[in-house]
């Protein structure tokens, strides 16, 4: 794969990041402020209640695998880059690239799970 | 405060003692590196050239440095002066460096031939690399050019600014990347692919495309922006790298071009009689 791709969808998954990024930062850190705007209704958003009622819809779901897949994206081909700057011989940068392939691959999967398993026992 | 030296004094006027201080390195001798200090009475209007000059003509004739023409055009006399990439022959020691002492090295980021000459072989092989040069598509017509190609005076300003680079190798030296990656063309390399493929007679982006959309290629540029503040020439190779990962994005979403036409013979024109005919060609 070409490195312009590699690099367009880093931009892209950054771009994608400051939305479910800026609507989690909005429902969790910010909801005081939300609340004052009349965006969000009253209430602590770290009770039972209102953990479970995000957990259940679907809109949550998709928001935090987005969040996690791109901001996984983002961060491990920001890593690779920073290592790859560092002259080494190709041997070495192969493993980096696999490294850095498999362990973010890893994580996505393991993220995917958690968050559809978490869905799936809300709404059981 | 300009001091009167006696000996200059005659024939240029008044002078400053400024010290320099000159790198020293001679792998061949195994003199390790070291720095030499000398004291020059700089004429007012001197450049670190004519200053380096000096030291070698009256001070110490084994002192070695590159230069050519003297007046920013060969690039040769790029050195690292007090800690930036600059033409030694542009820059002027009180007005510009305004310092009464002057570090001299050689440019950063290349192996060093000897005192502040350095290496430009990385800097040549990667020009080489990204094919500076006009490639068509059509071969014969490379070859055996049947005429002329359009180009608009709006055409030719998208890369005139990016076709005056001298190759000193300044911006190089100044690249933060180039300092740890040594696989990454750097902006004079990178600011030429764009300047060729930016081109409308070039139709060689294909063939470019492999030395610079890489891990090391361009989209490795910081945009620390160092190699337009060190170039000489006013080239700004680090807008011409943002422009080059502009274009290779464009290429790969379908943005196409044809290459510039062949200009038709003009028919039905008489050529003026005032106007000379060229030389014979003396290699034939």
């Amino acid at each position: 794969m070409r490195e312009s791709t590699l690099w367009f969808w880093h931009l892209m998954a950054g771009i994608v990041i400051i939305f479910v990024l800026g609507i989690h930062i909005g429902v969790m850190h910010l909801d005081k402020i939300m609340q004052v705007i009349g965006i969000m209704s009253a209430g602590d958003v770290l009770s039972y209640a209102e953990v479970l009622a995000r957990a259940k819809t679907i809109a949550y779901l998709v928001i935090y695998l987005l969040l996690m897949w791109f901001a996984l994206y983002h961060g491990f081909y920001g890593l690779r880059s920073m290592i790859l700057e560092i002259s080494m011989s190709k041997t070495a940068q192969a493993v980096v690239n696999w490294v850095v392939f498999l362990f973010g691959f890893g994580l996505a999967i393991y993220g995917t799970y958690v968050i559809i398993i978490g869905y799936t026992m809300a709404n059981a | 405060m300009i001091e009167t030296n006696e000996s200059y004094k005659t024939n240029f006027g008044e002078t400053k003692d400024i010290i320099f201080k000159i790198y020293r390195y001679d792998p061949d001798s195994n003199i390790e590196p070291h720095f030499d200090t000398f004291t020059v009475p700089v004429v007012k209007g001197w450049t670190v050239l004519d200053a380096v000059m000096y030291i070698k003509e009256n001070l110490d004739s084994t002192v070695s440095y590159r230069a050519s023409c003297r007046m920013g055009i060969c690039g040769s006399c790029a050195m690292d002066i007090n800690g930036k990439p600059r033409l030694a022959c542009q820059t002027q020691v009180i007005a510009e460096l305004q310092s009464d002492e002057v570090v001299v090295k050689p440019l950063a980021n290349y192996p060093v031939l000897r005192d502040i000459v350095p290496d430009l072989t990385p800097l040549i092989q990667n020009h080489e690399n990204v094919k500076p040069y006009i490639i068509r598509k059509d071969k014969e017509d490379q070859k055996n050019p049947k005429g002329e190609l359009f180009q608009t005076p709006d055409e030719l300003e998208e890369y005139l600014q990016f076709s005056y680079c001298i190759k000193c190798g300044a911006c190089l030296a100044a690249c933060p990347v180039a300092a740890t990656d040594k696989d990454f063309p750097g902006p004079q390399a990178l600011t030429q692919a764009y300047r060729y493929t930016i081109d409308t007679r070039d139709d060689g982006f294909a063939e470019r495309i492999d030395s610079v959309d890489n891990a090391h290629g361009a989209w490795r540029c910081h945009f620390a922006g160092a190699c337009s503040d060190a170039c000489p020439k006013g080239v700004d190779p680090a807008f011409a790298i943002q422009l080059l990962k502009r274009e290779i994005t464009a290429r790969k979403f379908g943005k196409k071009r044809e290459p510039a036409p062949i200009a038709k013979q003009p028919a039905n024109v008489k050529r003026l009689e005032s106007v000379p005919y060229p030389p014979e060609k003396t290699v034939k």
